[in-house]
């Protein structure tokens, strides 16, 4: 690693003016499950590490019926896979939190960290993103929420400006007969993720009212597959048009071919993860 | 740019420790170099398998990736502090009983995972086990005999206990 100046902060206000005032000189550290290879790979050089990991502020996770859940930025990967409240409220997180990464990575990683480090392959923005979640983003200069699902750019690009930081990530409460579920598929195990879906479906009189794709390890971005979420959209679910959806998200997802799998590889699971992803996020939406 | 080094205090192993190290190094190279505790292992350097692996304030981590200053005002347990002086850990008894280990390289690791994990849960189910031992890789073995181990003393804690060292 390359000589960086350590600034441990304990307010967020500390934490936003040092950033005001370094702007590209500085990195902010978090767990630093992902920012220490970089570091450690002398791939960043930051003059100033601005570590936010200790701020009692950004540490919480608030459950209102009507206006969801909040949770601090620092929540870790662990908190939330042990969760009680979001075993009850949003199964599906501490679900996908069993197969990000390791016990170790989780104890450690926080999602907000995760989330502006913003890994395309990454698990747990594709849930995130079918449960139209919201990151608040604050500075010395004000503060603004962005849907996630505009939160991401490009590889490792966020719509995260210089002299801000993620403080929040906010989850509207679940309309009923709602149902999500995510489906990922690697290798091995605990190894790099091939591909990932995450589907919301939330049913009105037997049609659907609602449906949300997501997609991981196949674009630049985890990205939503808005035609085959048409396909879904105000109709009565069955095998066969979940079948389409499937296709449609396949045609959608722009992979890479790369040591891990090829983009056919890729594109085919995408079609048998959104079936199964679909299939379950319904029987939850019959159930709820 | 010389930058200056900070002070750290932390405790390791029971024992509270002030080093003046360089901000730019990590937990596993606190421990290793500065404290002469080469059990945790560097191996793989892209925070993947494990062999770094100690408890910082109860939590199993991978101290290649954790920061050293972040280990300030912390208490951090590596396997040199598992045995209490010659009387060993149950679970390094298990895994001497079991043939667990090869070349032991990963061992470190998977101890200190292994007792972080039956810590906090001390009855694991075997699939439970062997999920939660994801991330510690393991070259030689072939996993089986340390997971027979590890559920070993999670179903036999009093054997393990009485045993000598």
């Amino acid at each position: 690693m390359r000589e960086f100046e350590y600034l441990r902060m304990n307010t967020l206000q500390e934490a936003c003016s040092l950033l005001s005032e370094y702007k590209e000189e500085a990195k902010v550290l978090a767990g630093g499950q992902s920012l220490l290879t970089l570091l450690k790979l002398n791939m960043i050089s930051p003059s100033y590490l601005i570590d936010i990991k200790f701020i009692p502020e950004l540490n919480y996770m608030d459950f209102d019926e009507k206006e969801g859940l909040k949770m601090g930025a620092l929540t870790t990967h662990r908190t939330v896979e042990k969760s009680p409240l979001l075993k009850e409220k949003f199964p599906v997180l501490p679900e996908t939190e069993l197969v990000v990464a390791s016990v170790q990575t989780r104890n450690w990683g926080t999602i907000g960290g995760t989330l502006v480090h913003a890994d395309p392959i990454g698990d747990i923005a594709p849930p995130l993103i079918v449960l139209d979640s919201r990151a608040k983003l604050i500075s010395a200069d004000g503060e603004r929420t962005v849907p996630l699902a505009e939160f991401f750019v490009d590889f490792f690009m966020t719509v995260v400006e210089e002299n801000e930081l993620l403080c929040e990530i906010q989850i509207p409460a679940l309309p009923a007969h709602t149902g999500v579920d995510y489906q990922k598929f690697s290798t091995i195990e605990a190894g790099i993720k091939i591909a990932g879906a995450a589907v919301m479906v939330s049913l009105d009189d037997g049609l659907c009212k609602d449906a949300k794709i997501a997609l991981s390890a196949v674009a630049p971005v985890p990205m939503r597959a808005l035609e085959a979420e048409e396909i879904l959209k105000g109709k009565p679910l069955d095998d066969k048009l979940i079948e389409q959806a499937a296709q449609a998200a396949a045609a959608e997802a722009d992979p890479v071919t790369d040591m891990h799998a090829t983009d056919e590889y890729r594109r085919e699971l995408v079609k048998v993860l959104v079936k199964r992803a679909a299939k379950m996020a319904l029987e939850r939406a019959k159930a709820a | 740019m010389e930058l200056a080094k900070k002070w750290i205090k932390v405790t390791v192993n029971g024992e509270p420790r002030e080093l003046l190290i360089k901000p730019n190094i990590t937990l596993l190279d606190l421990l290793r170099d500065y404290l002469g505790l080469t059990g945790a292992k560097m191996a793989c350097i892209s925070n993947s398998c494990g062999a770094c692996t100690v408890i910082l304030d109860g939590m199993a981590v991978k101290s290649c990736s954790v920061l050293a200053m972040q280990a300030e005002g912390s208490e951090v347990l590596t396997v040199e502090g598992l045995a209490e002086g010659d009387k060993l850990h149950p679970l390094q008894q298990a895994f001497i009983d079991h043939a667990a280990f090869q070349c032991g390289f990963c061992t470190p690791g998977k101890l200190m995972s292994a007792k972080a994990l039956l810590d906090e849960n001390p009855q694991p189910t075997e699939e439970e086990l062997r999920r939660d031992m994801e991330g510690n890789l393991c070259r030689c073995t072939g996993y089986k005999k340390y997971i027979e181990a590890i559920m070993d003393v999670a179903q036999h804690p009093v054997k393990y206990s009485a045993k000598e060292g």
